[in-house]
């Protein structure tokens, strides 16, 4: 097979003596860094220990549901386990994944600029992001907490004596880590693009991001009041959410979700960003309606803010405020199904190749599509009173953020690996690799549908017997699954020191980051570049080539 | 088959023998949203099969080796209408067909049959208009529709009956309503699906459907005695709540004879209708929404009455059709009020 | 930003004032991206008080009596006074404001003293409130008693208010613990207004406001004035509406 891979003669090519990584040295010199790279690989650092625990949990979860009786553990410390993964891995991993390390790291850069707009903020984020981290870890410790992610009132308030309060403040330090993020993102989207660089010849990585700001920004305080009210409701008990003295849990409901709905869109996004670079790099075309799919973010995440309420069409809501909320819901998709049809447009009469990253792209488009779909059948309010609290609803969000998310960051993270290190990862056991996640993740998840559909419901420590085959099933996929992530974190580590050297350019992409070195420099550019070219300009690039001018000497 | 596992083996066995995608259709309105259900499937499938045929068509046409160098191609708004359009049109047909379902399964029928669950941890009790109580199952006659008003005594829960395609939360603080209508004899899966702390895997029950002969039997050989309704009666009693509605004309109280289903104006001229929801909330919250032409000096039984109390007490004012039975019980508090105290002591029957 | 990386830069960037950041191609792109984000920041904090602007908004419609009597238990002359005090203090942090523009320092200094004075007295009077709410019972959860709305106590010169039913009564709970949420995160806001106040006082001591690198000066006075606007709503929501009844 052939490849669009052009990597420098590896006998004479070496790492550039001075970069971003080599400029200082010292651990405090990435301590008190604030350079944006440089905090996207600390980022990236803390959400893979982050990852692997909440994988741990998940494992321990699988494994206690391969019978039928909750027999490996019981059924408290199961629902310990399962809270603590839902929020890790939601928390502590998914929502900063792709942002706050590949859009850390890349943003700036996209746009010619220097680093972002506050650096110090920036940093701020990360050590609120790691006090955030450290207190779930210390609440897990110390007795773990067992509400679900949901934080579900009463439940969380009065019916409980685990550690809610000190994973509620954890949860409360972290997000702040994400408005900051957030934050930080559209100020210098906004006001640090080189000269030349109109929004639309932003990379559509820029775009998601953008999108994927505004609702970390707009919908992240309301979870901080929420959990706020929570907190104070369980401590002094204010009677907020109490119904027995006049509050009413149905509200908590409402605030959580608000910000918990698009919360969902604040995993997606960026991803979806990271799908639209790869595409169009290993085709070699501009992608297929590039301000469509611009929009669609952008319209992504202005209707994610109105469709909260599908999560409680069987809480006793009106029946009328249901039909609105499902209209919405239907509304939503469509941006999502334009965006798949455009990327596979993208391919259309282009010029193909497979390199890992456009293996994990496949993946995302395959499980993603399912499991957009599938949410179709939740936003439908007539199926949703039977689907929801299944393993339908854990199947479905498993094959967005897991089969599309966490497929999406793997692409990211393989396609801009020789930019941020200056090495290549081995390309035939990471290509294996992908096929193992892809394989191991349906066989995990396509089980759960099944489940679903028939009617076993979520967070059960123990089941009726007759769902035991479809369990074993899941389970077994589950172990495949965890091979494939444990691969790349092997060979990854391994190409920092043994991988080839990549070059400035290996993949001939027309971003700005691939037009200087890498790991760039410090300060990016020696230049400010100015912009004249549009997003995935090939022929701009084939002509910069013949000029055998590049920015970096 | 000795190279395979035998372990293996005799789970292929068991799931090709057993296999199932969907739980049994037991009730009217399953096959209705498993129509809904197939036609999500077959679209989903359609859908996800355009997306593989193209981009596996375009990977083996437009690979590299075939296809050395990229056509660039600005997009296509006739295209991308097409496939902004087409979705559209197909979710809105799901959210029409899903909203006429949402709402028959929310809307019970006139005639239906009245049941009232509880919800604890980790318990379901259901009480039966004729005075039964379960606990973790329902026995529900066949072809006749039934209504259920939930409620929790505590934290969320969510009575689920996947082979009825109904599931309803019971919510601490408010009543919510579901209805089906069961098609089939049998017993089938009652889970609670929200979760509820510890054992909320322990929440879990039956519900069976028996034929309307089975049913009577089971009525006459489960029934406590005194029926749902003369257990409210004796708890109006007992809690003094005739002292006002007495349905004399200078009462201070409202009378409640035939209140049910009725509308009233508020003071603050507001019109409401008396449901369930008004009558346990006329209990608890009394000056929220009083009638107009009566003063708020009806104290608060929040705290005194439990959730099966109040299920007595609002199927006791639903069936109050006349002044007479008002007057009968007001009598009998007055009469024997030692008789009525025998009776709460008794079987523990009134259950306050 | 930590010193080497602006070492390296330094000598390429002579014709820049010495405190623009070296990732800012010019001072205006500086100045209008910290404005920026400050605006941002303060549209997050919108949101985060939407969370019991929308609470309050729920219950006052479910619970309007409790809201009423909870409403007529506040001082309208201490809250007239702490927001007359607040307002004040915007202006002196606009004076501020317009002070380090004109490069006056010590009329910088001078300003911010008073700010952080009037933001002391506002916090002096909320504490006699809450000190208040404390001896009446009225603190929900720590200390509350219903009774107190069923038989209101007669206040010195006032008629006699007729007491709320028992049940309605319960619900004054929320209404105190809205209010309590309400003006204490407000408080919260100006406690680190404070903090910051203080910083600011010893770095314009220092002069360091004097070159004109007065970002701080007007973002910090974007965030006071919106501490104040956060308290224009609070005080007729919660001291005014209610008051013909």
């Amino acid at each position: 097979m052939s490849s669009i891979v052009s990597l420098p003669d590896q006998t004479t090519a070496r790492i550039p003596k001075r970069n971003y990584i080599t400029n200082e040295n010292g651990i405090m010199s990435w301590l008190l860094t604030g350079d944006h790279k440089r905090i996207a690989i600390l980022y990236l650092i803390s959400i893979t220990f982050f990852f692997f625990i909440g994988g741990a949990l998940a494992g321990l979860i699988r494994l206690e549901l391969l019978t039928p009786q909750s027999d490996l553990m019981a059924a408290d410390t199961y629902n310990k386990v399962f809270s603590m993964h839902g929020i890790i891995m939601i928390f502590l991993f998914l929502v900063p994944s792709v942002p706050a390390t590949l859009g850390n790291f890349l943003i700036p850069i996209m746009i010619g600029a220097k680093d972002l707009a506050f650096p110090k903020i920036n940093l701020l984020s990360w050590y609120l992001y790691l006090a955030g981290g450290a207190l779930t870890l210390w609440a897990m410790i110390s007795g773990g907490v067992d509400t679900g992610w949901t934080f579900t009132v009463p439940l969380s308030t009065h019916y409980l004596n685990t550690n809610v309060v000190t994973t509620g403040l954890a949860i409360f330090i972290a997000g702040f880590a994400s408005i900051f993020t957030g934050l930080n993102f559209i100020v210098t989207i906004h006001r640090m693009r080189a000269p030349g660089m109109t929004w639309f010849k932003l990379p559509l990585f820029v775009w998601s991001n953008y999108a994927a700001s505004i609702l970390m920004v707009l919908g992240t305080p309301v979870l901080a009041i929420t959990l706020v009210l929570v907190v104070l409701e369980r401590t002094i008990g204010i009677g907020v959410f109490d119904p027995s003295k006049g509050g009413d849990p149905i509200l908590f409901q409402h605030l959580f979700w608000f910000y918990s709905h698009p919360a969902v869109y604040i995993m997606i996004l960026p991803g979806m960003g990271v799908i639209s670079e790869v595409i169009s790099t290993f085709s070699r075309k501009r992608v297929f309606g590039y301000s469509a799919v611009a929009f669609s973010s952008v319209a992504i995440a202005v209707f994610g803010f109105f469709v909260w309420e599908h999560h409680m069409f069987i809480m006793g809501v009106s029946n009328y405020s249901t039909l609105v909320f499902s209209f919405l819901t239907m509304l939503v998709a469509v941006p999502s199904a334009i965006k798949i049809f455009n990327w596979a447009f993208t391919l259309y009469k282009g010029s193909i190749t497979f390199e890992t990253p456009m293996l994990y792209a496949f993946g995302f488009m395959g499980l993603f599509t399912i499991g957009g779909l599938t949410g179709v059948f939740l936003g439908s309010s007539g199926t949703d009173i039977h689907l929801t609290e299944t393993y339908f609803i854990v199947a479905h969000f498993h094959f967005v953020m897991v089969g599309g998310m966490l497929m999406a960051f793997l692409a990211g993270i393989h396609f801009w690996w020789p930019k941020m290190t200056g090495r290549m990862y081995p390309e035939k056991i990471s290509q294996l690799a992908a096929v193992v996640t892809f394989i191991g993740f349906n066989f995990t998840f396509f089980p759960q549908f099944l489940l679903g559909m028939l009617g076993m419901p979520r967070r059960y420590a123990a089941y009726p017997p007759e769902f035991q085959v479809l369990n074993v099933f899941s389970t077994a996929g589950a172990t495949i699954l965890g091979v494939g992530y444990l691969l790349p974190m092997i060979y990854l580590v391994w190409s920092l020191k043994y991988g080839k050297i990549a070059g400035a350019n290996p993949w001939q992409a027309t971003g700005l980051e691939w037009q200087i070195q890498s790991p760039p420099l410090t300060e990016n550019f020696v230049e400010i570049p100015v912009v004249t070219q549009e997003a995935y300009d090939y022929e701009w690039l084939d002509r910069q080539k013949e000029r055998e001018v590049t920015q970096v000497g | 088959m000795d190279h395979i596992s035998p372990v293996i083996w005799q789970f292929l066995v068991k799931w090709l023998t057993n296999f199932a995608v969907i739980p049994p259709e037991a009730s009217k309105v399953a096959p209705q949203v498993d129509a809904l259900l197939l036609f999500m499937t077959l679209v989903s499938l359609v859908g996800l099969t355009l997306v593989i045929l193209l981009v596996v068509t375009f990977s083996i046409l437009y690979r590299r080796e075939r296809n050395p160098v990229a056509t660039q191609i600005e997009g296509s708004t006739l295209l991308e209408a097409t496939w902004t359009i087409i979705p559209l049109g197909l979710f809105l047909v799901m959210f029409v067909w899903g909203s006429v379902l949402y709402f028959r399964i929310y809307t019970p029928p006139p005639n239906a049959m009245q049941m009232y669950v509880v919800g604890k941890q980790w318990m379901w009790k259901v009480e039966h208009p004729g005075g039964q109580h379960e606990i973790n199952s329902l026995h529900v006659p066949v072809n006749k529709p039934v209504q259920l008003t939930l409620i929790s005594q505590d934290v969320f829960h969510s009575f689920s009956l996947p082979a009825f395609r109904v599931k309803r939360e019971a919510i601490p603080g408010r009543y919510t309503t579901v209805w089906f209508e069961a098609t089939r004899e049998g017993t089938y899966h009652l889970f609670c699906s929200q979760y509820c702390g510890t054992a909320h895997s322990a929440m879990i029950g039956q519900v069976v459907v028996m034929s309307e002969d089975d049913y009577k039997k089971w009525l006459a050989s489960s029934t406590s005695g005194v029926s749902l309704a003369q257990n409210g009666e004796r708890l109006f009693a007992s809690l003094s709540c005739t002292a006002c509605h007495n349905g004399t004309p200078t009462a201070r109280g409202p009378n409640l004879a035939g209140v049910y289903g009725s509308t009233l104006t508020l003071t603050n001229g507001q019109k409401v209708t008396v449901d369930d929801e008004y009558l346990r909330q006329a209990i608890l919250n009394p000056s929220a929404r009083i009638t107009q032409g009566y003063a708020p000096i009806m104290p608060t039984y929040q705290g005194q009455i439990s959730e099966e109390g109040l299920f007595s007490l609002v199927e006791y004012i639903k069936n109050l059709n006349s002044n007479y039975r008002i007057q009968q019980t007001t009598t009998t508090t007055e009469l024997a009020p030692a008789a009525t105290a025998a009776a709460v002591g008794t079987k523990g029957m009134v259950k306050p | 930003m930590d010193s080497p990386t602006v070492a390296v830069h330094e000598g390429a960037h002579h014709e820049h004032p010495s405190y623009q950041r070296h990732h800012f191609v010019t001072m205006d792109q500086q100045r209008e991206s910290a404005s920026f984000g400050m605006w941002l920041f303060l549209l997050t904090e919108i949101m985060f008080f939407g969370g019991m602007f929308t609470a309050y908004l729920i219950y006052r419609n479910w619970y309007y009596p409790a809201f009423v009597a909870g409403s007529h238990t506040l001082s309208i002359v201490l809250g007239t006074t702490n927001t007359a005090v607040l307002i004040t203090s915007s202006f002196t942090m606009a004076m501020g404001v317009w002070c380090a523009e004109t490069r006056k320092r010590s009329g910088l200094i001078l300003s911010i003293l008073l700010t952080l004075v009037l933001g002391l007295v506002f916090l002096g009077i909320k504490s006699v409130e809450y000190h208040e709410k404390w001896v009446q019972h009225h603190v929900p959860g720590l200390r509350f008693d219903a009774m107190t709305f069923v038989h209101p106590k007669a206040e010195p010169g006032q008629p006699v208010e007729p007491g709320l039913p028992l049940d309605m009564a319960q619900h004054t709970e929320i209404y105190f613990s809205l209010y309590f949420a309400m003006t204490g995160m407000h408080a919260l806001h100006m406690i680190i207004g404070m903090g910051l106040l203080i910083f600011m006082l010893i770095k314009a001591v220092q002069g360091a406001y004097d070159e004109g690198n007065i970002a701080f000066v007007e973002n910090f006075g974007l965030y006071w004035h919106f501490v104040d606007i956060v308290w224009i709503f609070l005080f007729p929501l919660l001291y005014l509406i209610s008051r013909h009844q």
